[in-house]
């Protein structure tokens, strides 16, 4: 099946029912999405397909053919939100990092907090306390 | 642990009449919407289904529209889609309100109506405010489509009038007269499964719909009538105490269910007094 | 709070005092750090446990219902060396023989290089079951006994004004790491190298030493970066690494173990749920005259950790007040649960909780202010703790206090609040830095500085989990060298190139590790004379220094008695609590935190600030959300659907205030920081429920016990 991934067209041969977020990982590499919990709770897995975030452990790919996914490899090195969470120590451990950073583009440039805490509350972080995660989207 | 995916079988119909048809022809087929419910199911390996008919292609069934005076939700509308719809923020606010207190951002972009109605669970966020609203689930096999009030949907515990033929491929509401007021109680502030959830209109007739205190969601039709005959809060709020059957589980006790029930009901009731 | 403005790098300004940009941050904000289950090796299989599916009794059969083709499977038979998970006491086995002692407990071990294939294995296990215990209290074995006496409290309790009297009780907690348990063992030169998210290398290499024996020649372990610990990665990697080296040792190709949540939050380690009794009598002002107190912890199955888990709890049970007269009696108690371990604060949680609502309850049996009781009572320079030891100016429990009430507005919200639906509610706690009484020296652990083409580098098995320690460790050398900080860089701990720096835990890394390579480290720059460090490699070649703890002379420490200096400095802090009450669903939402920390020094301001306000979040979860619901012995919630930890909504603003009073033997004054944070949140939140009128003596503080307080049972 076709999909454009990171802005690439990219075919596949894969299982129908095969969760995008192992497909991702295992076929084609990009491991910069993790997976917390295999239960759409943690948002560790976060991706968007067609622009809007979505947790790629509950995705079958049958459900993104055609569609244009975009991961954390797919921002680049120098995005805007991936410096800001480096300045403001937005990542402890870093592996809801990818996953925050993911939802957190979706809302445009500087977002209020109360927005923001609304956003991000499907993704969970065990080390931050999400303070310094606010600041780092506040930020760009 | 994990089914293996390799065990599983996705049928992919391209239009609405095929997948009716995969659901009449094929054995032990289970719809698969926004896989939100059930995928999680195939992580923790509880599955029960291996073949699904993936339906997320359907795209007419994504549809909210107004028919006349009546307010037409695909089943396959997103509850972002319905949190973004000005036709369900306008006729029915009180499901656009459930819609968000539906998981994260991520379950609220992939999960449906549809979906969290077939689910059936106790639980379930939105089913509430369909039965408040009296609203009319439509359903279409192969060979009809036939409509029946979402109050009578549910036949016990995660059972309803659904065949295994059929799909839901849309929700029908009314104009809804009256105050909508709707109060999820969970088990933290966000992302999560509700303890009591409770979904009510105040017009001349209230009407009350309770979710996570029975096995299926339910009206309180008893203290219902009683508050439109004019009975206090107090006797509707006994009333209401002994139409319900709360459990404890491993999200809460059938005490505080009984209780936070009966406090919204209170609520409810106090917040949308007229004057 | 807002992170203090780093002024602009330089290579001569110091830095630690600044919020250098972390080592670590580029590759963890992009995506690009290599977490275990990212790595893959050529010829690679996957590892699935087998588990016991009862909580007690012993093994009469195992079936296997596959297709053995493809499948390596390892049992306790295929273990050449000991079969135990070598740390304290050698009473866990690797790999169950016939014996069950609860439920998820390890029994047989499969590979395979098909996940698909691995997930469809089915192995049935027979049983012969026993009766489980899993009541604590009811249990007739302890692990470990504790007794600290100073002065007489029948002495102190016979002057009494007052007694006050009360038990409370804290829950399991789940570590949560966002990243579950992972390693994968490689078979490589006649030994096993294993690669993984670990806390503690060396306990590592030490169990798979133990466990392997002679079938292999050498062993290393190697730190891949880690999604979190906060303890849960500090002994159970241990076995979880034994698991993986003994399929690859059979399979003679690597496999890789990762846990999927529901695994790991059911089969690994948790903090300890506690009950503790106290009894205190206190004179007409509220001052202290005896505390008799009675810790019993929950310690699962085995042994693990918990006789030094009971021993952080003990100490700390007294909470950071003078008292003449103390008795701490303190028992882990055997349980057929799995083992419960080491977690963030390690034992003072629980003790801390207990005293500081305890506390309350004194002061509301006074009618006395509880901040006024806390300030009348608490330990100053120059008092001594319950174990007799005397504190130094490094003491700190009145500042954090006062500068606790005027950062909050504690009197005028405490006055304000009252009658409304909000409360205001504080919490005195302090934590031991390092390890207990002589623990350090006995560990002798060591750390290295060495020169490279480019600068320096350092070589400690300390590892980074998320809380900065490649940075703090890299800006502490860099100012010893007087070299700019991007010139050092940190090797990856990999046994086989680092030496034993000790473990990753105690709140030890930045105080006694830091203070190791800054000896070092100012060792080296005395050979460089006045050549940088790379121009001295250009002309000499390498160069390293090797640095070992030395424990201050001071330090005095009796282990039989528990007497003395039990640990060489502590932490300090005060948590003030703000909380809204829903009264028709008892559901708390908390407003506010402000948290004053004395941290000795903040090496680096912003990750100071990260460490505590993510402290609290886990302590507001402690006290608010997280409850384990054990059902037969085993986690009946483990997903994390059911067991929830705070969402970016259930966290107040939370404002934190750094307080830097020094320690002369850390680094430029530094005090063990990580754990601080962990032990005030649950008390300060369940007495600022205190002050709306609930009485409320055990944690999570859920809504349905909250509504017992108001109303009664149901």
């Amino acid at each position: 099946m076709r999909i454009t991934l990171n802005g690439a067209p990219r075919d596949l041969a894969c299982h129908p029912a095969a969760r995008l977020l192992d497909v991702l990982r295992q076929e084609c590499g990009l491991t910069g999405t993790k997976e917390g919990c295999g239960e759409g709770e943690c948002g560790a897995c976060t991706v968007l397909v067609d622009g809007a975030a979505v947790c790629s452990c509950l995705v079958p790919m049958a459900q993104v053919r055609g569609a244009s996914i975009t991961t954390i490899e797919g921002l680049g090195d120098d995005h805007p939100l991936a410096r800001a969470f480096m300045d403001e120590v937005g990542a402890q451990c870093g592996i809801c990092t990818p996953g925050m950073i993911m939802t957190a583009v979706t809302l445009g440039p500087r977002p209020s907090l109360p927005r923001i805490r609304t956003a991000l509350a499907g993704n969970l972080c065990r080390c931050t306390g999400y303070e310094a995660i606010y600041r780092a989207i506040r930020k760009p | 642990m994990r089914t293996a995916i390799s065990s599983l079988e996705l049928l992919e119909p391209r239009t609405l009449a095929e997948a009716l048809r995969m659901l009449r022809d094929e054995e032990g087929v289970v719809p698969l919407a926004g896989a939100t419910d059930l995928y999680v199911g195939l992580n923790f390996g509880t599955l029960e289904t291996r073949r699904f008919v993936n339906l997320w292609s359907l795209a007419p069934l994504r549809r909210i529209a107004m028919r006349g005076d009546t307010l037409s939700i695909g089943a396959l509308a997103t509850y972002t889609a319905l949190i973004r719809s000005r036709q369900v923020q306008r006729r029915l606010p009180m499901l656009a309100q459930a819609a968000r207190e539906v998981g994260g951002m991520q379950i609220q972009n992939r999960g449906t109506l549809g979906g969290n109605i077939v689910n059936a669970s106790p639980a379930g966020d939105t089913l509430p405010v369909l039965a408040a609203a009296d609203a009319t689930v439509v359903l279409r096999s192969a060979s009809e489509e036939r409509r029946v009030p979402f109050a009578g949907f549910y036949t016990g515990y995660r059972e309803s009038l659904r065949r295994p033929d059929e799909l839901i491929t849309a929700v029908e509401v009314g104009p809804v007269e009256g105050a909508q007021w709707f109060r999820k109680v969970g088990t933290r502030a966000a992302q999560a499964i509700s303890k009591v959830v409770m979904a009510a209109v105040r017009g001349a007739a209230p009407r009350i719909a309770l979710g996570s205190v029975a096995p299926t969601v339910i009206r309180l039709s008893r203290t219902e009538r009683a508050l439109g005959d004019g009975a206090g809060i107090d006797d509707a709020a006994a009333i209401a105490e002994s139409e319900i059957q709360p459990l404890d589980d491993l999200r809460s006790t059938a005490g505080y269910r009984r209780r936070v029930a009966s406090n919204l009901l209170r609520r409810f009731w106090s917040d949308t007094a007229p004057g | 709070m807002a992170v203090p403005e780093s002024p602009t790098p330089n290579s001569h300004s110091p830095a630690v005092g600044r919020s250098v940009s972390r080592k670590d941050g580029l590759g963890k904000a992009t995506g690009a750090a290599r977490y275990a289950d990212d790595l893959t090796f050529p010829g690679m299989l996957h590892g699935r446990t087998i588990r016991s599916t009862i909580a007690c009794g012993t093994i009469s059969g195992i079936r296997r219902d596959f297709d053995p083709g493809g499948f390596t499977v390892v049992d306790w038979r295929d273990i050449p060396g000991r079969n135990v998970v070598a740390l304290l006491t050698e009473d866990q086995p690797c790999l169950v023989e016939r014996e069950v002692r609860h439920q998820a407990e390890p029994v047989l071990l499969l590979a395979h290089e098909s996940r698909e294939a691995l997930l469809g294995a089915a192995v049935h296990i027979d049983y012969l079951p026993g009766t489980p215990l899993f009541d604590p209290e009811q249990s007739p074995r302890s692990f470990k006994d504790i007794l600290i006496e100073k002065g007489s409290v029948e002495a102190g309790f016979s002057k009494a004004h007052l007694v006050v009297e009360g038990t409370y009780r804290t829950g399991h907690q789940e570590h949560v790491y966002i990243e579950p348990n992972g390693v994968i063992a490689v078979p490589e030169d006649g030994g096993i190298a294993v690669h993984g998210s670990i806390q503690c290398p060396y306990y590592v290499h030490k169990a798979l030493v133990t466990l392997l024996g002679d079938a292999v020649t050498q062993v290393r372990v190697v730190q891949t970066e880690t999604g979190g610990g906060f303890g849960g990665k500090e002994e159970y990697p241990s076995m979880l690494a034994g698991h993986a080296a003994l399929l690859a040792l059979k399979a003679r190709r690597p496999v890789k173990i990762v846990y999927d949540r529901v695994e790991d939050m059911a089969a690994t380690t948790k903090r300890h749920p506690a009950i503790v009794r106290h009894r205190t009598a206190v004179d007409r002002d509220g001052r202290l005259l005896a505390m008799e107190i009675e810790v019993i912890l929950d310690a699962g199955a085995y042994a693990t950790l918990s006789p030094v888990v009971l021993s952080r709890g003990a100490i700390h049970a007294a909470g950071p007040y003078r008292c003449p007269n103390t008795r701490i009696s303190a028992r882990a108690m055997f349980t057929n649960t799995p083992p419960n371990g080491a977690f963030r604060g390690f034992g003072a949680p629980q003790t801390e909780f207990a005293v500081e609502v305890h506390m309350d309850r004194i002061a509301e049996a006074l009618d006395l202010d509880p901040a006024r009781l806390r300030d009348r009572n608490a330990l100053r320079p120059g008092d001594s703790t319950a174990t007799g030891q005397v504190l130094g100016q490094d003491c700190s429990a009145r500042q954090v206090l006062r500068t606790a009430l005027r950062k909050s507005g504690y009197r005028r919200k405490r006055k304000a609040f009252a009658g409304t639906g909000r409360g205001i509610g504080l919490s005195l706690y302090y934590h031991g830095s390092g390890f207990t009484g002589s623990g350090e020296l006995k560990l002798g652990s060591r750390a290295a500085v060495e020169l490279t083409a480019t600068g320096v580098r350092i070589l400690a098995s300390s590892t980074e989990i998320g809380q900065g320690t490649r940075t703090m460790h890299a800006q502490i050398v860099a100012d010893a060298l007087g070299i700019p900080y991007e010139q050092v860089e940190v090797a990856q701990p990999d046994t086989g190139v680092v030496p034993d720096s000790g473990p990753t835990v105690a709140s030890r890394t930045c105080m006694v590790v830091g203070g190791i390579l800054e000896r070092a480290a100012r060792e080296l720059r005395e050979r460089l004379g006045n050549l940088p460090p790379e121009e001295y490699f250009r002309r000499h070649g390498p160069v390293r220094v090797t640095g070992e703890y030395e424990q201050p002379g001071w330090i005095r420490w009796d282990e039989v008695a528990y007497r003395g200096d039990a640990y060489a400095t502590y932490g300090w802090g005060c948590d003030v609590a703000e909380v809204e009450l829903d009264r028709d669903t008892w559901e708390v939402r908390p407003r506010r935190l402000t948290v004053v920390a004395d941290v000795g020094k903040a090496i680096h301001p912003a990750l100071s600030i990260g460490q505590i306000e993510g402290g609290t979040a886990q302590g507001v979860g402690y006290a608010l959300l997280e409850q384990v619901t054990m059902r037969d012995g085993v986690m009946a919630n483990a997903q994390l659907t059911n067991y929830l930890i705070p969402t970016t909504l259930d966290m107040p603003a939370v404002d934190v205030v750094l307080l830097e009073n020094p320690y002369p033997g850390g680094p430029s004054g530094a005090k063990g920081l990580g754990e601080l944070p962990m032990d005030g949140p649950a008390p300060a939140l369940v007495n600022a429920l205190r002050h709306l009128g609930l009485d409320l003596r055990s944690i999570p503080a859920l809504p349905e016990a909250i509504m017992e307080a108001a109303c009664g049972s149901p």
